[in-house]
């Protein structure tokens, strides 16, 4: 394999895997944050020990997702020197702010969080934790900002032989900024929601602390549901944004051959990308893909056979990314109506709560997939239509990246199967009791 | 040119801060096996760090991310040149952090024992790494004019490399010794302050070796000699290393930890105003090589990163230090780690 591909899949390996556990720090941090305010208040320990019980389980996924996070900025310049050349000027000073503006605040704070249990009166250590939440949150929209550009590229001049600054309040409050903003962080705090959900669902099932864990419910349902609703509707209007500035990934995203008026979708599809067409189709459905991606169910949608060949991401992957995306997150919507309609009578609905464990991972299946649709529907492209990806890697030796990408593959698997492993022990294990709390 | 020298200089600023902040931490973690006697002695030296090491990361996340912003050829060519003890320092950080979240939660001997060689493993080895890629900056980098690196692994491991790399982890070491005089009390402090005893002469061998050597394997003295005023790095830098023997003696610790400060920021200035206006030299061409005034960003980029910077880093320094106020005390059972 050539130096392209292998840091490719380096990339993408060490993406997805620091993206198991970054979701969960930055909705569990909100929930966190409300938790202890409300024993701050109250001095009710139910919300103490609910905090440290839910604190764990954010610690653990604070450290994977941390050291996981340096990796990808180094990996930049390590991997993509090219790219890193090219772009620096605009890309490099989004990450830089990332770093100073709001990556410090949520590192400094989270060790006097861990450790400063005794320092700090109650509020103050409560306090700490709404730091802890709005850096994480502010932290992820400057990355999203520089997502946001490789996809859309705005505000930058070809000078110099490379890509230079011109309009730095256009790139950070261009509308691909603002809608992956929206779709990224409800899709993270759903699902925190639907990870608190589920846990107090199982010790639900098991009449465990039954009062901790209904508040906990509850809680959580209110930010679930509230997520669940921004992150279909930014979905939607995140769709219609695709089609009219990355015509190639939508027509990749419904393996869409022909252009057409009244496009149809279909359940599915498995594309043949080599003779441009379909394998199989089943269940056509007219008009849905004109629907969805121009709000027009007779508009005329693009298809792949008039986009070069070259210019074609792998419609393979970014099809099946897109339903796995859109089937798992239907069914998310169908789970939070039916926790919202029985939420005062959740005990009595134990097929509810045993499908609330089920569904834990979900929502990291639906992230993940739209991250794969995202960035896999934006090739042949690293910036979409400025650079290409196969211009963008390092001049390194192939055996260098392979021996990186076996480190890798190696450490996070490691390092993932202990951390998963550790947090669903704990999860099982419930709240400490109450005499060893402070 | 004021623009893109200021940046030269706040890139080396970010770098010294990072030496200084996690070089503590690194030190402790290489002290960690061989003063650690006691599950409490390592339960201390962990708590002595814990609330501190991962702000302290930031740092370097920050001189990273401003190399790209203000040098982005610098940053391209320097991480792909420098790929493999990057990758390394990398697989370092990234088992040493979470041995820290991990040790604690299983009780078991073979699994304590696991990540007690993590956190050693992960802070000597970026110790010592930084300090050979930071020597073969000073001597430059076998590095062609389309920024493709001639050499090999074992082209980085030489010699003088090598002493850069041995330096910096006693820096390291002796800084992360005197912190932990600071934090510690007790037996734990005594044998502590034994080894700051021991190796502040070996720190100081080296160090004078690494200066001559450097004289011969370099060309950082070339600004020394064309502006002899910038021998007061030097004069400073020896005399915080003498102070940190003499506050030790007096078994001052913050002070004899804040001279190590000095040392560690002297260090990385003698190498910063050596180099000026060069960030990345070639040591196949003098043309290849990287500086402030051929690999910047544009005027605009590098503007407003400047207000960022000037805004943040004095707000984080701020913070930060409140951080170390929190956590200055002795650390006691109390500090440990609650699960």
């Amino acid at each position: 394999m050539d130096v392209v591909m292998l840091s490719r899949l380096q990339f993408a390996a060490a993406t997805m895997f620091h993206f198991l556990f970054v979701p969960l720090t930055l909705g569990l941090s909100l929930l966190l944050a409300i938790m202890e305010t409300r024993y701050a208040k109250t001095g009710d320990k139910t919300w103490l020990r609910m905090t440290q019980f839910f604190g764990k389980l954010f610690l653990i996924n604070v450290a994977l997702g941390v050291v996981t996070g340096i990796t990808l900025e180094f990996q930049f310049g390590t991997n993509w020197s090219r790219y890193s050349e090219y772009v620096g000027d605009i890309f490099g000073s989004l990450l830089a702010i990332e770093a100073t503006a709001a990556f410090f605040l949520e590192s400094t704070f989270i060790g006097i969080w861990i450790f400063g249990w005794k320092k700090l009166s109650a509020r103050a250590h409560a306090g700490v934790m709404w730091l802890i939440a709005f850096a994480g949150s502010l932290s992820s929209v400057w990355i999203l900002i520089a997502n946001a550009w490789m996809q859309h590229p705005v505000g930058y001049t070809i000078r110099n032989g490379r890509a230079e600054l011109t309009d730095f309040v256009a790139i950070i409050t261009q509308k691909y900024a603002l809608l992956e903003m929206t779709h990224m962080l409800s899709a993270a705090y759903m699902y925190s929601a639907f990870v608190v959900m589920g846990i107090s669902a199982y010790h639900l099932l098991k009449r465990q602390e039954v009062d901790l864990f209904t508040r906990a419910f509850r809680l959580a349902l209110i930010l679930g549901t509230i997520s669940t609703a921004v992150v279909t509707l930014s979905g939607d209007m995140h769709g219609v944004n695709v089609t009219e500035n990355q015509p190639a990934k939508l027509a990749a995203m419904e393996s869409h051959w022909e252009t057409s008026t009244r496009a149809p979708s279909f359940l599915l599809a498995i594309p043949d990308q080599k003779n441009e067409k379909n394998l199989i189709e089943i269940g056509r459905i007219p008009g849905l893909l004109s629907l969805l991606g121009k709000h027009d169910i007779n508009a005329e949608i693009i298809g792949l056979n008039d986009i070069p060949k070259d210019e074609r991401p792998p419609v393979l992957i970014t099809s099946l990314a897109f339903r796995t995306m859109v089937s798992s997150a239907t069914l998310m919507i169908f789970l939070m109506i039916w926790a919202f309609v029985k939420r005062n009578k959740l005990l009595e609905h134990p097929r509810l709560l045993m499908a609330m464990v089920c569904a834990i991972p979900l929502p990291l299946i639906t992230i993940e997939a739209g991250w794969v649709l995202s960035e896999v529907g934006r090739q042949p492209w690293i910036v979409y239509g400025l650079m290409k990806t196969s211009q963008a890697a390092s001049p390194v030796a192939s055996s260098q990246v392979l021996g990186s990408l076996i480190g890798f593959v190696v450490v996070y698997g490691l390092l993932g199967f202990v951390g998963f492993w550790l947090m669903i022990k704990h999860a099982k294990n419930g709240p400490a009791p109450v005499s060893s709390t402070l | 040119m004021v623009l893109q020298s200021t940046w030269f200089f706040l890139w080396g600023l970010l770098w010294a801060i990072f030496f200084i902040t996690d070089g503590f931490d690194f030190g402790v973690g290489t002290l960690y096996p061989f003063l650690g006697k006691s599950d409490t002695d390592k339960r201390t030296m962990i708590a002595a760090i814990g609330p501190l090491w991962d702000g302290n990361e930031v740092w370097l996340i920050t001189a990273g991310g401003v190399t790209f912003a203000a040098f982005p050829k610098v940053y391209g060519v320097m991480f792909s040149t420098l790929y493999t003890p990057l990758m390394l320092i990398l697989f370092a950080l990234i088992i040493r952090g979470v041995s820290f979240e991990f040790r604690d939660q299983i009780v078991s001997p073979v699994w304590t024992r696991v990540w007690d060689t993590a956190i050693f493993v992960g802070s000597v080895t970026p110790a010592l790494l930084f300090g050979v890629a930071f020597s073969n900056i000073f001597m430059g980098i076998p590095f062609n004019g389309d920024g493709v690196f001639e050499g090999n692994l074992f082209t980085l491991l030489n010699p003088y490399a090598l002493a850069g790399g041995t330096l910096f982890v006693l820096l390291f070491t002796l800084h992360g010794a005197l912190w932990l005089c600071i934090k510690t009390q007790g037996d734990l402090q005594k044998r502590t302050i034994k080894a700051a005893h021991t190796l502040w002469p070996i720190l100081l061998v080296v160090a004078v070796t690494f200066l001559g050597a450097s004289w011969f394997a370099t060309d950082l003295y070339g600004n020394y000699i064309a502006q002899p005023v910038l021998f007061s790095i030097i004069a400073i830098t020896v005399a915080a290393l003498l102070g940190i023997r003499y506050f030790i003696h007096k078994e001052a610790w913050f002070k004899a930890w804040f001279a190590s400060c000095a040392t560690i920021f002297g260090a990385t200035f003698f190498g910063i105003a050596g180099l000026f206006p060069t960030l990345f030299p070639s040591s196949l061409d003098a043309a290849f090589s990287l500086s402030a005034f051929n690999a910047s960003s544009s005027t605009l980029t590098l503007k407003i990163m400047l207000g960022v910077v000037l805004i943040f880093i004095p707000v984080v320094i701020a913070y930060q230090i409140w951080a170390y106020s929190v956590f200055s005390h002795k650390v006691t059972e109390e500090d440990f780690y609650i699960h």
